[in-house]
């Protein structure tokens, strides 16, 4: 299906970036950021963003930077959150290891996924993967375990490491905020690293990796799996966060919410889905006070971002300074 | 009393009708979405949103109007594919030469908002939409009770099908599209206004759809979340049949919703995901479908 | 001298953001065979591609009858006269042969009859039913042709209908193509085959790097062959 040439890949719209001064800076505004929000914003609402922004962030590594846009994310992450809230409120796991164990079947849901999907390219993979992830809404929808339409409530915050008590909100707080920055260097390394180099070369020109002799089905599976651990973490932290684990972490708007995300905030950029994260959470929260219908005010951005605004902000952000340039 | 594995014949038989009348819908959705798809290269996920508007405009001409369902059935449909060429033209044919993720994600978008315009203003309950005369009542086959709008549900989705296989098969217009989806340019070259071709196939695809909603309004009822509810399993049954084979989506679309009638007699907590299970199952053994020519 | 069928004048053209054509003019007289000429990648198909609109990435002027085709959208270029027979062939595998032949709509009067086609295309009439990709090369290559007759275009653009043929049905096309010139027919000819190119020309153009550097016609042929020889590669 494939036609590089002719058709652009989505991502080749803003990747290719390598991380300038520029890109670093603004990660240390970032931190600086991070550290004394909890002090000027209310810090539920920025762990909330911080979650978010992990997720899209994973959900960024496999689009931006291999091509492939999966559409059923949500799995990894609700999959996970159902996992870790399981385990603390069932199994009276500490929460690091309810953290470890939701992460770890979020990795393996994207063997398991990432196998069936990867064997076909594109719209056909995006389809593929929601599919799945419908799958799975339906038997999270019918499973005894995960309390069905009502989810698992009133998870206990717990002590981290035994001695960290997590009900305080800044001790949770700057938990969420280590796991983030954490995450985010993490896939900062991935991305600069040898194999995201060949990540990057499978997606320019796939025919030319393989005669190069790359599996690059294994790449791309590895990349997949890396993405749904990451969303994993990020959904097993959420549900500490929020002490609740429903449906809607594992629904198909969940999913269309973290593309909406990473298309708002820049494919392919680092900081883009972190951007997206807190355009869409903050949008989110004032659309709950007020009448306007949020699916219509989503859908309408989605339309608008496709049709004017493909880059994101940080995308159009890098253009405009890439001109200024010269 | 006949049972067959345990099950009672009339039960197992109007599970496999239900199924049968789930597979006709799945057939003339995937049919819409398999039109489109192979022309435009898009994968229209407004199609549940346009089959949902296809219901309600059948409901506002009943209830605003007073036309019937035999009007509805030409009109709603027309009425779909007229939003359909508005949608072509001011929005899809701008991104027709980017990365075809790109359509997917815009007709996402549309089918958010007019979706959510819709769960707006009429709540997430159905409306109702009764059986129009001609149809109501059953009859008794002896092993089975067969309500007579059911039968001509069936009926209907096979002569939609067909005539649409026929259009594209066998007409100068079907030659157009087929030549077309090969090779646009060329065929734009020899003179052949394609852009408007591409514009009638959206419009035909919309088309299909809504005329499928309203089929099923009596069926179904008229709720703004029965475009949401159908559209991810019929996403499912064109990837197992082959976007590339039309005919290909039609039978697989019945087929699927026998088995999944069948699923459901025998084994009831699996019918919502039995589909993406056969899904998951194809993919691996038959990665382009199985009717799939690529 | 009458005014030219077709005029060409400072040809510009683009694929992405390579510059192909720098500047190409070229004139074809009404009922003239013209060849271009030139090794692989001068421009040759880049010229005819962007005549006939299929590359849009171009500037300068083309004028058919007077008319500029520049702004025009491709379709309304194939209603000006202009029939276009790509390299490829593009014989659609969704089609049958008659499909096929019958797809490209009339753009004026005076094109060949069905019958007149199948008289001059005989195997096209035996398998008219078959699917169009079953053809052998030179029978595709004969259809590629014969659909464009249909529809009374009256200048043909042929894009190196001899390649990769046999040779006996070079010939049949060579004769197609005088029977073709008999009927009063323009051709614009790309052609790496010198020696038909020689059989059916009027006059030549010769491409080396996007730029025409050299025209004469059938007549000075003999005396341009040394240098020729030189330019192609012959």
């Amino acid at each position: 299906m494939a036609t590089k040439a002719a058709s652009p890949n989505v991502a080749d719209v803003t990747a290719g970036h390598k991380t300038s001064s520029r890109t670093i800076a603004l990660m240390i505004i970032g931190l600086a950021l991070i550290l004394v929000a909890p002090f000027l914003i209310y810090p539920v609402f920025v762990m909330k963003v911080l979650c978010f922004a992990l997720f899209a962030a994973a959900f960024n590594l496999l689009l931006g930077y291999v091509g492939l846009l999966s559409f059923g994310h949500a799995a990894f992450f609700g999959g996970a959150a159902y996992i870790t809230a399981h385990a603390i409120k069932q199994w009276g796991y500490p929460p690091e290891m309810a953290i470890l164990l939701g992460t770890g079947f979020a990795a393996i849901m994207g063997v398991v996924f990432g196998y069936v999907a990867i064997k076909r390219q594109g719209i056909y993979f995006a389809m593929i993967t929601m599919a799945l992830a419908q799958m799975f809404y339906f038997f999270c929808l019918q499973a005894p375990f995960t309390g069905g339409e009502d989810g698992i409530q009133g998870v206990p915050r717990g002590k981290l490491f035994g001695f960290i008590d997590l009900s305080n909100s800044l001790n949770m707080y700057y938990f969420v905020a280590a796991v983030f920055i954490i995450g985010f260097l993490f896939i900062w390394r991935v991305v600069h690293s040898p194999f995201g180099s060949i990540l990057k070369a499978i997606r320019e020109n796939e025919q030319r990796a393989i005669s190069l002799g790359y599996r690059v089905s294994r790449y791309k599976l590895g990349a997949f799996v890396i993405s749904a651990a990451l969303a994993g973490l990020a959904g097993s932290v959420k549900a500490i966060v929020f002490q609740l684990a429903s449906l809607t972490d594992v629904g198909f708007q969940m999913s269309g919410e973290v593309v909406l995300m990473t298309l708002l905030g820049g494919i392919g950029t680092l900081m883009g889905p972190v951007v997206g994260a807190v355009l869409v959470v903050s949008l989110e929260n004032y659309l709950a006070t007020s009448s306007l219908p949020v699916p219509v005010v989503i859908g309408s951005i989605f339309v608008i971002c496709v049709l004017l605004f493909r880059r994101g902000i940080v995308g159009e952000f890098n253009a405009w300074m890439d001109r200024k340039r010269g | 009393m006949v049972t067959v594995f345990g099950i009672s014949l009339p039960a197992l038989m109007g599970q496999l009708l239900i199924g049968l009348i789930n597979g006709s819908f799945y057939a003339m959705l995937s049919l819409g979405l398999a039109v489109i798809f192979g022309m435009l290269r898009v994968i229209n996920f407004a199609h549940g949103a346009q089959y949902m508007l296809g219901a309600f405009f059948a409901w506002f001409l009943l209830r605003y109007a007073g036309i019937g369902f035999w009007p509805a059935l030409v009109l709603a449909p027309l009425g779909v594919a007229l939003v359909g060429v508005v949608i072509e033209k001011v929005l899809l044919s701008r991104i027709y030469n980017l990365d075809h993720l790109y359509g997917l994600l815009l007709t996402f978008g549309l089918a958010l908002v007019i979706e959510g315009l819709f769960r707006h203003w009429y709540g997430t309950s159905g409306q109702p939409y009764s059986i129009p005369s001609t149809f109501q009542g059953a009859f008794n086959l002896g092993f089975m009770i067969l309500p007579k709008y059911r039968a001509f549900v069936i009926v209907a989705s096979v002569v939609v099908c067909l005539a649409t296989w026929l259009l594209i098969e066998k007409t100068k217009f079907g030659a157009y599209l087929r030549a077309a989806t090969e090779n646009p340019t060329l065929v734009q070259a020899f003179g052949v206004n394609v852009p408007r071709l591409l514009t009638l196939t959206y419009a035909i695809g919309a088309g299909l759809a809504g005329l499928a909603g309203v089929l099923a309004a009596p069926v179904y009822q008229v709720s703004p979340l029965m475009g949401q509810n159908i559209v991810i399993i019929v996403f499912a049954v064109v990837v197992i049949g082959g976007m590339g084979s039309i005919m290909g989506a039609v039978v697989t679309g019945y087929v699927l919703g026998l088995v999944e009638g069948l699923t459901k007699v025998f084994y009831p907590e699996a019918s919502s995901t039995v589909i993406f299970v056969i899904m998951v199952l194809v993919l691996l053994v038959r990665p382009a479908g199985l009717f799939g020519k690529e | 001298m009458t005014e030219p069928l077709l005029q060409v004048k400072g040809l510009q053209a683009w694929y992405g953001e390579s510059h192909v054509l720098h500047g190409v003019d070229l004139q074809v007289h009404r009922g003239e065979t013209v060849t271009l000429l030139g090794r692989n990648g001068a421009g040759k198909t880049t010229t005819l591609k962007s005549i006939m609109g299929v590359l849009r990435k171009r500037q300068g002027e083309i004028r058919l009858n007077g008319k500029d085709l520049m702004g025009l959208p491709l379709h309304h270029i194939a209603y000006a006269g202009l029939g276009f027979v790509p390299e490829e062939r593009g014989i659609f595998s969704g089609l049958s042969v008659h499909e096929n032949l019958m797809l490209p709509p009339k753009v004026a009067d005076g094109g060949f009859t069905l019958d007149e086609i199948y008289h001059l295309f005989p195997n096209l009439a035996e398998r008219r039913n078959s699917q169009g990709t079953k053809l052998s090369g030179g029978e595709q290559q004969m259809l590629a042709i014969a659909r464009i007759l249909r529809t009374g275009a009256n200048i043909l653009l042929l894009d190196e209908p001899t390649e990769g043929l046999a040779p006996v049905i070079v010939q049949r096309i060579g004769d197609v193509i005088r029977a073709l010139k008999a009927k009063g027919m323009t051709i614009l000819l790309v052609e790496q085959n010198f020696r038909f190119a020689r059989k059916v020309a009027d006059r030549f153009y010769v491409m080396e790097d996007g730029h025409m550097i050299d025209t004469f016609s059938a007549d000075e042929l003999e005396g341009r062959m040394d240098s020729l020889n030189e330019t192609l590669g012959l």
